[in-house]
């Protein structure tokens, strides 16, 4: 994105490309153009642009794309962390 | 009245009333009941060729999508979303495939147009499965625009998507409109803890150091939430904790010099130099949350690195103010 950019290689965005069909939702729906069409197969251009949201993930009609989504905010992760320990209470939670 | 009953019919202007409710909303009240009825909207007078929009039941977002309809006929399908905002609605799922073909099925939308095609925004695209939905309706889903301000040239330009409309963007007014309820959010741990602070310091340290506790534990709570967020951009580093201490620093060294010159000893100046920088790390941190950039596994890798860190700066802040007490 313009101006931004995050840690790079991180995102766990993963893309089979011999599943791909190649109908170019994947580059419609992700806000970050992590993804460019080459020879009518989709590749990954730019993974250090993506934020995991999983738009492609969930969009793509022949489940080649794998990525891991969630809270992606500090006190959320901590929260996750919580439960996951079976630890009571929570410190406030992100997109409520 | 339509050939499903009748579908009520909005308008495109907001009212004062509805300025005011977004304001509030931004600033946390009345925000989890800030809703409006699911269900099929007309806007202008649709016909069955007619574009059908879909949106989220946040007023928020319903408000800004029927403010950019004006003068024009289209429907407005609104979502179960529970007053959440279509992208986290996304994420959480209720923006989503599911819901998506209830709504459809629900409103009888079949009957009423000719079409068999949906316009979404693009920030609904993690919730719902485009091909799931043509499966079960026979709709087709077309991601029009990242922003509703850019809907009116989408369908003017003939339904087509420009780059800019699919790039997401952050900019100052963005991050700004943001700050308010964050503020909200971090409010009580931040009164919680400055009560603490400027008890225990004002009954061993005097008054003094408990109103000098207070100030820098409150300034560094606002660079955290404020500061560093307005400057992300030109904040040194990717990683937000980094940028949030660099931020904490500058306000630390300047909360050092009023207290150095206040007569406040080294151990307790170079508690303030550990402890700032870590709390408003910790808040900058936490702004990933709301941007619109930063990926879950990076925010985890930072924390994983990073809230050790932060931790033992303080733990040292605490152990300087207990040592500077009898020194």
């Amino acid at each position: 994105m313009k101006g931004f950019t995050y840690l790079r290689k991180v995102a766990t965005l993963k893309l089979d490309q011999g599943k791909c069909i190649g109908c170019e939702l994947c580059t419609e729906v992700c806000p970050h153009q992590v993804f460019s069409m080459a020879d009518k197969i989709a590749t990954i251009t730019d993974l250090d642009a993506c934020m995991e949201c999983g738009a492609c993930s969930v969009n793509c009609p022949v489940a080649a794309i794998q990525v891991d989504t969630g809270a992606g905010c500090a006190s959320g992760l901590i929260n996750e962390w919580l439960r996951e320990h079976n630890i009571g209470g929570s410190i406030g939670d992100c997109c409520t | 009245m339509t050939s499903v009953g009748q579908i009520p019919r909005i308008g495109s202007k907001l009212s004062f009333e509805d300025d005011v409710g977004a304001c509030k909303a931004r600033w946390g009240i009345g925000r989890m009941d800030y809703i409006v009825p699911p269900g099929l909207y007309a806007i202008g007078h649709p016909s069955a060729e007619d574009p059908v929009l879909v949106t989220a039941n946040y007023k928020m977002s319903y408000d800004i999508v029927r403010q950019q309809m004006a003068n024009r006929n289209v429907w407005l399908l609104v979502l179960e979303t529970f007053g959440i905002n279509v992208w986290c609605a996304a994420g959480k799922g209720t923006f989503g495939t599911i819901e998506l073909i209830e709504r459809i099925e629900h409103s009888e939308l079949v009957k009423l147009v000719s079409h068999r095609q949906l316009l979404l925004p693009i920030l609904g695209a993690p919730g719902v499965a485009a091909h799931e939905v043509k499966k079960n309706t026979n709709f087709t889903i077309r991601y029009a625009t990242i922003r509703a301000q850019d809907l009116p040239e989408y369908l003017d330009n003939g339904m087509v998507t420009t780059r800019a409309m699919r790039e997401l963007t952050f900019s100052l007014w963005e991050r700004l409109i943001l700050i308010p309820i964050e503020l909200v959010g971090a409010l009580k741990a931040t009164a919680v803890i400055m009560a603490i602070l400027a008890l225990v310091l004002c009954i061993f340290g005097g008054i003094a150091a408990g109103v000098a506790a207070v100030t820098g534990y409150l300034g560094a709570v606002l660079i955290g939430v404020v500061i560093a967020p307005l400057l992300l951009p030109w904040l040194p580093g990717r990683s937000f904790s980094i940028k949030g201490a660099i931020a904490g620093m500058a306000w630390a060294l300047v909360f050092s010099v009023f207290i150095g010159r206040a007569g406040f000893t080294t151990p307790a100046i170079l508690a303030a130099l550990l402890g700032i920088p870590a709390v408003s790390a910790f808040y900058t941190l936490n702004f990933t949350g709301c941007t619109t950039f930063t990926s879950r596994s990076g925010v985890k890798k930072e924390m994983r690195l990073a809230l050790p860190v932060m931790g033992c700066a303080i733990i040292a802040c605490f152990l300087l103010l207990i040592g500077s007490r009898f020194l």
